[in-house]
């Protein structure tokens, strides 16, 4: 069962061609980390696929009917807004909103608190969204995704601005998810954590997909060169990947 | 909830009773109750019924359109100064109205007046939904309100400007003052249809609503349709102000400082504030509408005239607490 099939999908912003002919699928299983320089459409990848953008080509998620695909998939966008001063707990609830009656069921309170858990956000329910951290309200919002409870969830720089042990906790929890037979396409600027977490790595870059596949087959010197123009120390140890960036090339 | 609603739903219930017993003939209150309900077609019965039930029914239907519709269009752009005159219907409800005055045509007949302030308004809301396109996100649709009110306030002041008849000026200005003074039960019919109509659109945006706290994008992926949602909205908040301004001109403050004021009792939840806020605007206007007549008695103060002036102040020790909170 595929859960996002791209085929050939090009978009076009203001007459400017941002990437083409990318065809991607994602199983069931798999952790994908986008990555590519700024710039490169990680975001508008994603909107697109969602069918939140206009676009050539297909997606199997755009082609959904509104509510089907908000059952399909969690979309955790860059932006973090938080509108009103409600309540963690009702923010959190809020990634109910596809799946629920006028009243709330145990389903969705079960949904609700576990997604509050793997956030470890069970203690902050009542206390006031807006007046968090930026660090706690990107949390908040990575569970509101997760309440949605989808087979599949994008996130759009979701550890961006989290602390060393909530970025690790964060990639973790996607990784869980994914071994619980879900799929999570997350993009990512910190390489490291990308080589860590994700089961398979898309680099974007140049308008193109220009690697896809395995973390130490698409963080090869050349192609972090070629997208990034930087060199990096990569290395397999007892404690896993490491991969760190060094220096800009000239 | 409940705990927030029931309150107010019982001061609502009072000031609708109060505003029954409080007016320039002065029946005591047993006798007023027993004119209302005990049928006859005595004065006392006759003063209730047509002009103390009809001022007091619009007083609250008014009320609680200005407080629904401010609480939605609030929450549709997430910004707790936008109110529903926003969209400039009210203002093409009150060029509509100056038309009729001016043009000798509100004395035609009795009810020429609202009919060509809910012309006005219908032709407002075209405009808007044009300009707007079906698409166009929240800045276009403020953007398109603003154009729409300034050009029908533009055009009310030519209509001034250009008066040859200062009795029609006269009565202009103090129309567009707002009040429920005089008012009969056939302004209430005229209005109600409306009326129920818009709180109908607008009481189902709730769940919409909520989802734009995260913003239009994950709105969206959580399968909430925005072009309908902002369709609903501009057509709701239409029929409600529209309906109001035609029968009793144009009344500001309400739909914008009840929402603010009831926001925090509702865990500032959209949903949840669109019936506390209704309620809200009922209690507001009857508790205004109650002031005109126990302040000025014989001096016809006007309902908007006072709204604004007890609104702006309330509205300044909101900022003022708003500023603390952010320091």
């Amino acid at each position: 069962m595929t859960l996002l099939a791209l085929r050939d999908l090009s978009v076009t912003l203001r007459d400017r061609r941002v990437f083409s002919g990318v065809s991607l699928d994602i199983q069931p299983g798999e952790l994908v980390g986008l990555i590519g320089p700024n710039g490169a459409g990680k975001t508008t990848l994603m909107r697109a696929a969602l069918g939140l953008l206009e676009h050539q080509g297909s997606s199997s998620l755009a082609a959904m009917e509104a509510r089907a695909r908000a059952r399909a998939v969690a979309w955790m966008p860059q932006s973090r807004e938080i509108a009103w001063p409600v309540t963690v707990e009702a923010l959190v609830t809020l990634g109910r909103t596809p799946h629920r009656a006028r009243q709330l069921t145990d389903t969705d309170r079960a949904a609700t608190d576990r997604a509050l858990e793997w956030m470890g956000l069970s203690d902050m329910r009542h206390r006031t969204a807006t007046r968090l951290s930026g660090g706690e309200q990107a949390r908040v919002l990575i569970a509101r995704a997760l309440a949605q409870d989808t087979p599949l969830l994008l996130a759009d720089e979701p550890v961006a601005g989290l602390d060393p042990a909530h970025q690790i906790q964060t990639m973790q929890t996607f990784a869980q998810m994914a071994q619980a037979g879900r799929a999570v396409l997350v993009s990512l600027h910190d390489l490291g954590l990308a080589a860590r977490y994700c089961s398979r790595l898309v680099l974007l870059g140049q308008g193109r997909v220009m690697a896809d596949g395995a973390p130490d087959q698409v963080l090869t010197p050349d192609l972090v060169a070629a997208a990034f123009g930087i060199t990096a120390y990569s290395a397999d140890t007892d404690q896993g990947r490491v991969f760190q960036p060094l220096e800009v090339l000239e | 909830m409940t705990r927030v609603l029931a309150p107010l739903a019982l001061l609502v219930a009072a000031l609708f009773v109060a505003s029954l017993l409080v007016g320039p003939a002065s029946l005591a209150p047993l006798d007023s109750l027993a004119g209302l309900f005990g049928g006859g077609e005595g004065p006392v019965a006759m003063v209730m019924r047509e002009i103390r039930l009809p001022r007091a029914l619009l007083a609250a239907m008014i009320g609680a359109s200005l407080g629904l519709a401010g609480a939605a269009m609030q929450g549709y752009l997430r910004n707790p100064l936008a109110e529903p005159g926003l969209i400039g219907v009210s203002g093409s409800a009150a060029l509509g109205a100056v038309l009729a005055i001016q043009t000798g045509l509100s004395a035609a007949f009795a009810l020429a007046l609202p009919l060509a302030a809910l012309a006005g308004a219908l032709g407002g809301v075209l405009l808007v939904l044009a300009l707007a396109g079906p698409r166009g996100g929240a800045l276009v649709l403020i953007l398109a309100g603003i154009a729409i009110s300034a050009m029908a306030g533009a055009l009310t002041q030519l209509a001034l400007n250009l008066s040859q008849n200062p009795f029609a000026v006269n009565e202009i200005v103090f129309w567009m003052m707002g009040s429920l003074a005089d008012r009969s039960m056939t302004h209430l019919w005229l209005a109600l249809p409306f009326t129920l109509l818009g709180w109908l659109l607008l009481a189902g945006l709730g769940r919409g609503l909520d989802a734009l706290t995260l913003g239009e994008d994950a709105a969206q992926a959580m399968g909430i349709d925005l072009a309908r949602l902002r369709l609903l909205l501009i057509l709701g908040t239409a029929c409600v102000v529209g309906a109001g301004t035609a029968v009793a001109g144009a009344i500001g403050f309400v739909g914008l400082v009840v929402p603010h004021l009831l926001r925090p009792l509702v865990g500032a939840q959209p949903s949840r504030l669109l019936p506390a806020s209704a309620l809200g605007g009922a209690a507001m206007l009857l508790a205004a509408d109650l002031a005109v007549r126990l302040i000025l008695p014989e001096r016809d103060l006007k309902l908007g005239v006072l709204t604004a002036l007890v609104g702006a102040p309330l509205f300044l020790h909101l900022i003022y607490k708003t500023r603390r909170e952010m320091a």
